[in-house]
């Protein structure tokens, strides 16, 4: 499930930052037909062309097949983790009718109420949230 | 001469452009967040500016992966309101200043600045939630803007004092414009956020206070902050206030806080809000 992708390369210092995707070149790099395909939902026409026939669609931009598959079954935290960018994957979002607080909640595994809530309450803690280690603490 | 008279700093969430454009401004979740905007729509207007500078990010609109500069000039006369996939924002055209845009990448390039240019540029909302957030719904912006875009998508933007140093830079060439104009400079995005990844929704109100307060004073601590502190105590898209860097390193080393504003959440995101003038 989504809480359980491993974000970042050990080495990197930002590695032990938990459940985050650092877009780095190398995330960039790997993700380049993520993102490309992402670009082309700023067009009207485009998203109307890919709701018609996602797969189909989807054929042109050299995509693995990992992320041809997280893209069809919308697993963001999956696209990330191959590549894709949240500004570009919001794009796909915003095709499916999603704002940026929907997104972000549906890679948090919470439900979208549970997420509104903890955001009104004044967004998710600092404390238990800084390191792998006291990350798995607190979240198990 | 062209003088700089204020330096405005606010955050840029999306869904405030959508509350506004979808009439949901006198929700009690949004009135907290327009009513901290009202002293400084009536500063603005008792300022006068002729011209304002923008320091905002592009959300992989206008700059895809094909192509991302770290500092980019929006050199052109108008800019246009990019649809983001939900339709361009109602908002108008920003009309830029084509003459003191094309003065600051000469200065700031021959400064060792090495800008890149744009001659033409969709605007998301990183540029068009501030001025709405400013300036409300009116039929036109109330002047000319330049867009200054720094990448915060692609990791690493660039460091918080070489935003600072180049504001600096871009003071020293807007005070050798030979207009006599009135220029705001806003820095725009953050504050704490992150809006990916399974730690989406973190806030750190006191990171963003103490951010705040150093920028008030003399940004020395700010300015120092390294890309992991941000990412780790902000949130991964909290690495977005370096930009409000650039407008604080515009300003004199001593400034005055004319006013503040801090609220969480619109949506994902704290949003907080710096007015500050050089100290007389």
């Amino acid at each position: 499930m989504a809480s359980t992708a491993t974000p970042n390369t050990p080495q990197k210092e930002y590695a032990d930052i938990p459940g985050t995707f650092v877009f780095d070149a190398d995330q960039s790099a790997k993700g380049y037909a993520i993102n490309a395909f992402c670009m082309t939902l700023l067009k009207a026409p485009n998203r109307e062309a890919f709701k018609a026939n996602e797969a189909e669609y989807l054929k042109p931009f050299g995509l693995s097949d990992e992320q041809t598959e997280a893209i069809l079954t919308r697993q963001w935290n999956r696209m990330l983790e191959l590549g894709g960018n949240i500004y570009f994957t919001a794009k796909l979002g915003a095709t499916d009718g999603l704002s940026f607080q929907q997104v972000a909640a549906k890679m948090t595994g919470m439900t979208q109420e549970g997420y509104a809530e903890m955001m009104l309450k004044g967004g998710r803690s600092v404390e238990g949230s800084r390191t792998r280690t006291e990350w798995e603490k607190k979240n198990g | 001469m062209a003088k700089l008279v204020g330096g405005i700093c606010c955050s840029h969430v999306p869904a405030i452009g959508a509350a506004l454009d979808n009439g949901k401004t006198q929700e009690p979740y949004w009135t907290r967040v327009f009513s901290g905007f009202e002293k400084s729509k009536e500063w603005f207007r008792q300022m006068k500016p002729d011209a304002c500078i923008v320091v905002f990010n592009d959300h992989a609109t206008a700059f895809s992966m094909d192509i991302v500069p770290t500092f980019a000039l929006g050199c052109a006369a108008e800019f246009h309101p990019a649809d983001e996939g939900w339709g361009p924002r109602p908002v108008p055209v920003v009309k830029g200043h084509p003459a003191l845009a094309a003065h600051i990448a000469q200065s700031v390039i021959n400064d060792e600045f090495d800008l890149t240019i744009v001659n033409k540029m969709e605007v998301d909302h990183g540029l068009t939630v501030p001025l709405s957030l400013m300036f409300g719904q009116p039929e036109q912006w109330p002047c000319p803007v330049i867009p200054l875009a720094v990448n915060v998508v692609l990791f690493p933007p660039p460091s918080g004092k070489r935003c600072f140093d180049l504001g600096k830079a871009i003071r020293t060439a807007i005070e050798s414009f030979p207009e006599d104009l009135r220029v705001v400079i806003f820095g725009t995005g953050g504050m704490s956020h992150q809006i990916s990844g399974p730690r989406a929704g973190l806030i750190n109100s006191n990171f963003d206070k103490a951010f705040m307060d150093s920028l008030a004073g003399d940004a020395s601590y700010a300015k120092d902050i390294k890309h992991v502190t941000y990412m780790r105590e902000a949130g991964a898209e909290g690495i977005e206030m370096v930009m409000w860097l650039v407008a604080r390193g515009a300003m004199d080393a001593k400034v005055e806080e004319k006013y503040r504003f801090y609220t969480v959440p619109a949506s994902n995101t704290a949003v907080g809000h710096l007015i500050l003038e050089n100290a007389v």
